[in-house]
Parts: structure tokens; sequence; C-alpha cells
């Protein structure tokens, strides 16, 4: 059998390589959590320019699944309007990530999607926006 | 490739036979399960998956209500488990065993009762940087109500108790010690019997998690002389949902209820209740009275077994597990040093990967193992780590499951480097 079916190229790539990796101070938003399950940390900060993220950065440490899906996550909301990520779901981040994952797992891809969803509209917005 | 072999009195590919789950082709493709995450829960033999069947084949009824005689076989079985675990640790009598949900239940039952009776502002509680965090948590909500002090035993590089720092803490008038017997995320061994009897020079009382060790090591209460002592049935062979608390007949005869309800009452009017004798008066409620009948199953097979050649077994087991991922590069294993004494538990890291995606290889190739925090997380900040990976073995482990981990941490390096 080959070695692994989760951890394709793309994964491994940006959890050695992460995009926007560091802290923006000061910033328009910003917000950390922690995912139990692995102990992953995931910190996002945001300015914006008007109605559009302008820079975005993240920092952190955590499993590959985690560190590489937040990297994901920051080319895809770079430059767009708050209303963009507003109505961006859970899938658009879990499709580029490519892999199947378990309910746990689940948990550590989706950090950074929670985190930046709380950092720009808050928890209980997050929180939807997991479910959906 | 380095093949495993070791000699133990227990012919673990056959014992493997008596347990189900593990007999069971992968559906996917996968080799068969190497199971080696016991000390999160163990898996069932036959014979305890047929008790629990029996049970409500044949005896189902509630407890200590009806007179008829389904419900007198349902509650003689219920009791006959409670006498089977009595002599297992060799408590003096069958009331001293209390059941409960898990050790988790009976530790928060001690903080509650006893500690809700007997704590004041300014009391010293003890526990060690190695507890589960249920053996803190329960601590830390009866401590806030009542005001009273923690005192936090150190651990040594190597993941044992520091002595001193215990011995100093008995200087301070302890009013409980809270220690757990075996580290679920480092197999540490732990001086219990000299703990208890420097605990009670102290004047405090002292509770044993033996969450992880009733499975694998031989107890003794009266030897112990400890005042309560915590276990859990599904970390031992037997079904989830019951645990073990036991107490000295003294301490319990004194302390309050825990939860109120059906069966631990003596008298119930409008303006008042009086509380049944131990143990009844902390079992409130219809218990799980078929998990633990079927729990005596579980408590015989390990007697026929022999807990000193599990004991044996896994640490055998273990010991060469520590011994040959330590030999590949990148690897730190924690606890103590091969030759300390040591229950089946095998944590470490690997330089570069996250102890979780380490995990995630391992269940690729049908390895099962823990990985995270273990519900220690004061104990992995006094190691400097913010998680593992966890191999934890049992009678049913094999030689062939130490390859199967061996060879799967190093795909995991393949697959990061």
């Amino acid at each position: 059998m080959t070695d692994s079916t989760i951890y394709r190229e793309v994964i491994l790539e940006h959890s050695k390589h992460p995009n926007n990796y560091g802290t923006l101070d000061p910033n328009d938003y910003s917000f950390e959590d922690t995912n139990p399950l692995c102990g992953d940390e995931v910190r996002i900060d945001v300015r914006s320019d008007g109605d559009k993220i302008s820079e975005i950065a993240f920092s952190g440490q955590g499993c590959a699944i985690s560190q590489a899906s937040a990297s994901i996550l920051m080319e895809l909301v770079e430059g767009k309007s708050l209303d963009d990520i507003r109505a961006m779901g859970k899938d658009e981040l879990l499709d580029e990530l490519g892999i199947t994952l378990s309910p746990a797992r689940l948990k550590c891809a989706l950090l950074s999607f929670s985190v930046l969803k709380t950092a720009l509209f808050g928890r209980e917005y997050a929180l939807e926006a997991l479910e959906d | 490739m380095v093949s495993t072999s070791i000699t133990t009195s227990i012919d673990a590919a056959t014992l493997k036979q008596d347990f189900p789950i593990l007999s069971r082709p992968a559906a996917d493709g996968r080799p068969p399960l190497a199971f080696l995450d016991t000390a999160a829960s163990s898996q069932k033999p036959k014979a305890v998956i047929d008790a629990l069947t029996r049970f409500y084949e044949e005896d189902n009824a509630n407890i200590h209500r009806g007179v008829y005689d389904l419900s007198e076989r349902a509650t003689a079985a219920y009791e006959a488990t409670r006498k089977h675990v009595a002599e297992f640790l060799n408590a003096r009598k069958a009331k001293e065993i209390v059941f409960t949900r898990g050790t988790t239940e009976a530790i928060n039952l001690v903080a509650r009762s006893w500690g809700g009776a007997n704590l004041r502002e300014g009391d010293l509680i003890v526990f060690t940087e190695m507890e589960h965090h249920s053996n803190i948590v329960p601590w830390h909500i009866i401590g806030e109500e009542k005001g009273a002090r923690y005192g936090h035993v150190r651990i040594t590089k190597d993941g044992q108790l520091d002595m001193a720092s215990f011995d100093e803490l008995m200087t301070q008038g302890p009013k409980i010690v809270a220690v757990t017997h075996v580290s679920n995320t480092l197999g540490t061994i732990n001086p219990i019997k000299e703990l208890i009897a420097k605990a009670h020079d102290a004047g405090a009382v002292v509770l044993i998690d033996a969450a992880q060790s009733a499975p694998h090591v031989q107890i003794d209460v009266q030897d112990l002389d400890c005042d309560f002592l915590a276990l859990s049935a599904h970390k031992m062979l037997g079904p989830m949902g019951v645990g073990v608390l036991y107490g000295k007949q003294e301490l319990l005869e004194a302390m309050p209820p825990y939860q109120g309800g059906g069966s631990m009452i003596r008298k119930v009017t409008l303006e008042g209740t009086t509380w049944a004798d131990i143990p009844t008066r902390f079992e409130a409620g219809t218990p799980a009275v078929g998990d633990v009948a079927a729990f005596d199953a579980a408590l015989t097979y390990l007697e026929n077994v022999g807990l000193d050649n599990i004991y044996q077994h896994e640490h055998a087991l273990a010991t060469v597990a520590m011994e040959r991922l330590a030999a590949l590069p990148g690897v730190t294993v924690y606890g103590p040093a091969p030759g300390i004494p040591r229950a089946g538990v095998v944590s470490f890291t690997v330089d570069g990967i996250h102890p979780h995606d380490v995990a995630a290889v391992l269940d690729e190739h049908n390895v099962a193992v823990r990985a995270g925090h273990h519900c220690t997380q004061p104990l992995l900040k006094a190691l400097g780590v913010v998680a593992t990976t966890r191999a934890s073995f049992y009678l049913y482990n094999t030689d062939e499951d130490v390859d199967r981990l061996v060879d799967a941490v190093q795909a995991a390096q393949r697959v990061f480097a």
C-alpha cells in the first residue's frame, strides 16, 4: 500500500511552507481559537480597506491538516470583500483541501474557517456557518 | 525489516481469538486491526458480550424492588458482581464497593460527598502533575466552592513523581491526597503504598485513581491501606458505563449521599428523607444492571489469564516497542527508561510531524493509537510538549502489533520527509 492517501502533496506543501504566516499589529479584526482534539492553535489577523480585506495573516501551530487548511484559506480570501466571505461556505475550503476527512479531523480542517468567521462576524455566525 | 520476538507466559495470538473485534478482517483492504489504544478503552472478549446478551435474554428486570423471581435473579447477578469486585480488590466487605458510571463519577462522588462534608476554607488538596483531568477537575470544582488551596506534586524529567516535592507538601497538613496509580500518558507506576503511608502520617485521606492500574496489576486495597480507590470496567474487558468506587466502610458510612432518588433512601416523607445504608446510599436510580452483570465475566477472564502474567506480557511488549521506537532517528519516547517498572503505555513524538498526523498515517495502516494531550494537559506542559502519540498494550497484543506500529511510524516519516 502507499504510505498515505490523506497527506497529499498539496497538504504537505502548505503545511511546510504556509502562505501569509505571521501576525498583523495593529489590525482591524483578530481572533484565536484552539481545537482540543489535536491541541491545534490558529490566530487570524485581518486589515480591511473599506469593505475589502487588504491584508490577512495567520499564526499558530498544530497538525498538518489544520495548518495546511489555514494556509489555503489565506489564498481563498485575500482581497475579497467581507460580503464574499460572509457568503463563503465551508465546502469551498474543503474542496480545495481535496481529501476525505473523518468527523474528528474535520474539526482540524475547519478551525481556521471558524476563526476567520468569528473574527469578522462573531461567534454565533461562525457556529452557524459550521453547521451549514 | 526487523521482527519482534518476545516470550511471555501469555499466548496473545490465541487470546486474541476470544475478541470478535480483533478477529474481523478489515473491510477496506487494510491489514487486520492492530489495536494499541487499550488505555482509552479495552476490547471485550466474547464471554463478556455473551454475558451481556444473556442478562437481557434471561434475567432482565429492575433490581432491589420486585418480589418476583426475575427481579430476584437480576438483583442476585448485580450483587454477585459486587462481591466479585470486593474479592478482586481484596476489600474487607462487599458493601465497600459502590457502582458508578466510571472512574470519573467515582472521583466526583468523593469530591462532592466527602469533600462537601469535610473540606473547609484554606484546606489543602494535593494532586499530582501527572493526573488525568478526571482527578483534577472534580477537585477544582469543590475546591473553588470551599475556598480550598491546591498543592501539586511535581514530576521528574523522566515522568516519575518528584518525591521531594511530595514530601514537602506532606509537611503542610493536606486534607486529601488524590494520586493516580499508573499514568495514562506515560505508563509510570507510582509507589502508592509508600505515598499512602506518608499521606496518612500527615493526617490526609487518600484517593487512588486505579483506572489504568486495575486492568494490569494486582490490587490489594487492604495491603495498600488506601481510603478510596476508583476504577472503570471498560478499561478491563468490561462494558462501558460501569465503574467502581472502593471506600473504607467507616468513611463511606459517614458520607452524605451524592445524588438523590430511588433506592438510596430509608424513608421519605414530604418533610424529609433518611438515607439508606452503604453502598446503596450512593446508587440512586436504576444502575447499569446488565453491564454490571457482564463485568463479572470480565473479572473472571482476567483472573483466568492472571494479572501477573498480563503485566509481564504488556511490560515486555512496551519495553521492546519503546526501544525500537527510540532507535528511530527523530523519535522521542517519554516516561521512565527501560528497566524501570511501567505499564504497557508508550508515548512518543516524531520530529517535524504533529502527533495527530502520526496517528492518522498509522490509521491508514490500521494501527489504532491515541494522539493528543490524553486528558493530561498539566503533565504535557511539565514535559514541554503540546501532544504525543500513545500506543498502549494489553493481553491480546502480539509481537506483530509492535512490528506494525514501528513500520507505520517509519511510513509516517517517509510521508513527511
